[in-house]
């Protein structure tokens, strides 16, 4: 109804932009959620940070030196500063390390209660600094943490070695997840969930990735998605007022076409042989700095599902359909 | 600083993804290696509690039994010996504590059994009463098999926690005989020999590392004091002298009596049939001149510190029992009648102790890594007998908030829950510490208008029970 919507009016109009900003204003007038563009305005902005030192790619190599320590440390500061410009994502680990703990206990019956995650295998897509990372290692998982920023990962890596206890759960490589499915040894069905947190709104082809993180997962597994919404509201606060209005962030850091929304994804998820098990809204306070789950999904939103069992076999008898290599 | 837009894609095209393979493949690897020097194969704990004192201890025990904290590093430093304790002593101690239902509740789990077993004193009502005037306040539970509180000697609280102690020997480690000569604290650094970690000098030499280090090192707190925590504190210019009282015949003796004189408050606790343990709050010169007392003088000068009625005027006199009677007169069944006070024999040998009171206030409870408990972070006048109360409330709220911590996966040091545990506890002490300095103030004065203020205050409180027991339900949590 809104795809129609949205095409009328394109007819009409030239800009696309004032077509998203009127149906914004539509939006406003229905559910008056006015109230909310000052959340939204709040977490967009640590997204659009994310963003912007996940994808600064460092032209040097990594060699041993003191410099590139020292540059590893000042990033790993940045990327650990609780109260610095990635507060948003620290703060919403109170969410989404309980959701992904307690969607995998209620598969998996916790045998040490201090390590409640113990035994577990864990793929964290894009994993940054490694925020979402070490606490599901604390839990006692095998984390294995993937980012193709090379630079994120030696600040992950870093971060990690002064802590003897995740030094053992915790590992990161610098790869992108076509490239950990392709590969022979860490590949097909090695994980017990994929975690991709803040991830499928910068992907350019989300076929791939669904293809891939059930390629890694063992069937039953649990895959977990947080991200944003593909809706008005996230138009026009993530792009019209955030980047071209109030300039908080740098003009053409986010692309909205690509954010998707829940059903899209739900769809998407269902026909490379994932189950979707739950759906949940996340609202970000910046006032409190605090995220709360909600039950509108039309900012950000969590999304839990598990690879089908026999459907995961079926896929894996047609790899030629999607994989990698037909598509290069 | 502008992004590139074509490297904004986690999952790169395939043409891409060989070139990043070649080029990135081999540096995760060189990264790995090299990071892992780091660790200097010294074992990091994850929780160090200084100071093994009531309140250390009871942390200790505490985080020990938790079952999120399972397997996790946990360590007491404490600097004196080990105290063990086989046989319960013949005579009592003069330091006492009063323990709170709430704070039974914490040590419940075997510390409890172990004083139960040992020797302890409930009393069932508390009788507070003025030498200025006859307004008295009486609190006592409603069901008299409810006990108040109880009087525990506080050797055998620290005894009954090492007990406790050395059963949780596989999740607590505990280092006896050590004393800490230096904290080195993280800081936010660029440097390549950074070290995220508190660090722990011991007076042997050996440095220990931890990711959280609790200060339960009262209140000369060490931990406070090289953290530059400001403190706001006063000194009441008073000590207390302490003894034990042998009373001149065997009672009941389930009530805690305490008087204020315009001098400073004297309290009598229950510690069995026979005994009582004596707190008596004073200037310091009166408090020197009653150590110097001979034994005989001494406990005459208790028993008049009771009983006299030398301070009384008639003014107030008239003005109280009218009050009382008009209230009497709106809410007859309100009130408890007065009781008398034991009277003293003599003291215990060699019990009688001085010590300056004072009180005190952390500004902060609370650093990155570090938190403080018990006297570290507040220290309290004795009258209202809630020092170790507040501390085993502080260990009680800890715990449960690092227990969450851990099974949300979380750094043990990091700032924001130890923010929590921060305003949870201030937002208890702060009132608690308000009210206690209140009423030592209040009673620190024979001004007839302040004594008037305070007869009909304590007269009003009396009659209502429903303030009276949300006073119980505060005091004893």
């Amino acid at each position: 109804c809104r795809a129609t919507q949205l095409q009328v009016l394109e007819k009409n109009f030239e800009s696309k932009s004032i077509v998203r900003f009127l149906l914004f204003i539509i939006d406003t007038i229905e559910q008056s959620s006015v109230g909310s563009l000052f959340i939204w305005l709040g977490c967009f902005h640590f997204n659009a940070s994310f963003l912007f030192v996940c994808f600064v790619r460092s032209a040097s190599h990594s060699t041993v030196d003191p410099d590139e320590l020292r540059k590893f440390q000042s990033l790993a500061n940045k990327w650990w500063d609780e109260q610095g410009e990635f507060a948003a994502l620290h703060a919403m680990n109170d969410l989404r390390v309980p959701f992904i703990r307690d969607n995998l206990l209620n598969v998996h019956r916790a045998r040490h209660p201090g390590k409640p995650l113990a035994g577990l295998k864990i793929l964290d897509v894009g994993c940054g600094g490694g925020l979402l990372t070490e606490p599901l290692g604390r839990l006692g998982a095998k984390v294995l943490g993937i980012d193709p920023v090379e630079n994120s990962i030696g600040t992950a890596q870093l971060h990690s070695s002064f802590d003897p206890d995740l030094c053992e759960r915790v590992s990161y490589q610098v790869c992108t997840l076509e490239e950990l499915s392709g590969g022979e040894d860490e590949g097909a069905g090695h994980f017990d969930a994929v975690v991709a947190s803040e991830v499928v709104e910068h992907l350019a082809d989300l076929e791939t990735f669904a293809f891939c993180c059930s390629q890694v997962l063992k069937p039953g597994g649990s895959l977990f998605i947080t991200t944003i919404n593909k809706t008005n509201l996230s138009y026009v606060l993530g792009i019209v007022v955030a980047e071209q209005l109030l300039r908080i962030v740098p003009n053409g850091t986010h692309d909205w076409e690509k954010f998707v929304s829940p059903v899209d994804l739900e769809c998407l998820l269902e026909s490379h042989g994932f189950s979707v098990q739950s759906v949940k809204g996340m609202l970000y306070n910046p006032l409190s700095g605090a995220w709360s789950w909600t039950d509108s999904t039309a900012i950000n939103y969590a999304l839990h599902a598990v690879k089908v069992r026999k459907q995961a076999e079926d896929s894996s008898l047609h790899p030629e359909d999607h994989t990698i290599e037909t598509r290069s | 600083m502008s992004c590139q837009p074509g490297s904004r894609r986690v999952l790169t095209s395939i043409s891409r993804r060989r070139r990043f393979l070649q080029t990135l493949s081999s540096c995760s690897t060189v990264c790995l290696l090299s990071f892992r020097v780091f660790n200097h194969g010294n074992d990091v704990y994850d929780i160090i509690i200084s100071g093994g004192g009531m309140v250390g201890s009871a942390m200790a025990c505490s985080l020990g039994l938790d079952p999120n904290l399972e397997g996790k590093k946990i360590l007491l430093l404490e600097a004196g010996n080990k105290k063990v304790m086989d046989k319960v002593p013949d005579t009592y101690s003069t330091r006492v504590s009063s323990i709170s239902p709430g704070s039974a509740t914490l040590l419940s789990i075997g510390a409890w059994e172990h004083i139960t077993k040992m020797r302890f004193k409930p009393y069932k009502k508390m009788q507070v009463w003025d030498a200025c005037s006859d307004a008295l306040i009486t609190f006592d539970k409603e069901n008299v098999e409810d006990e108040m509180a109880y009087i525990v000697e506080n050797d055998l609280v620290v005894a009954a926690l090492t007990r406790q102690l050395d059963s949780l020997s596989e999740n607590v480690q505990v280092k006896y005989r050590s004393k800490v000569v230096k904290y080195t604290w993280p800081m936010p650094s660029q440097e390549a020999d950074y070290i995220p970690w508190v660090r722990v000098t011991l007076a042997n030499g050996e440095t220990l590392q931890t990711k959280l280090l609790i200060g339960a090192d009262g209140p000369n707190s060490m931990v406070r004091r090289e953290l530059g925590i400001p403190t706001v504190k006063w000194n009441y210019d008073q000590s207390a002298v302490v003894a034990v009282l042998h009373l001149s015949e065997p009672t009941e003796n389930n009530v805690a009596w305490q008087r204020f004189l315009p001098t400073g408050p004297i309290a009598m606790l229950p510690l069995s049939d026979m005994h009582s343990s004596l707190v008596w709050s004073t200037s310091h010169s009166l408090a020197e001149e009653l150590l110097a007392l001979d034994e005989e003088r001494f406990v005459d000068a208790i028993n008049s510190a009771f009983w006299s009625n030398e301070n009384q005027s008639d003014l107030i006199e008239t003005a109280g029992s009218l009050f009382r009677g008009a209230l009497s007169a709106l809410m007859p069944s309100a009130g408890s009648p007065r009781q008398l006070p034991p009277s003293v024999a003599g003291i215990g040998p060699k019990s009688r102790v001085m010590f300056p009171l004072g009180m005190g206030h952390a500004s902060e409870y609370i650093r990155h890594r570090v938190a403080l408990i018990g006297d570290a972070a507040h220290r309290v006048h004795p009258l209202a007998g809630q020092g170790v109360n507040l501390g085993f409330g502080d260990v009680a709220c800890l715990t449960q908030i690092l227990s969450q911590a851990a099974f949300n996966g979380k750094d043990l040091g990091a700032i924001q829950h130890l923010l929590e545990y921060e305003t949870e506890r201030q937002r208890h002490n702060l009132p608690m510490m308000g009210a206690i300095d209140l009423m030592k103030r209040l009673y620190s004065t024979n001004a007839a208008p302040v004594v008037l203020l305070r007869t009909f205050g304590l007269q009003a409180t009396n009659m209502l029970p429903m303030l009276k027991e949300q006073i119980m339900a505060f005091a004893s949590k």
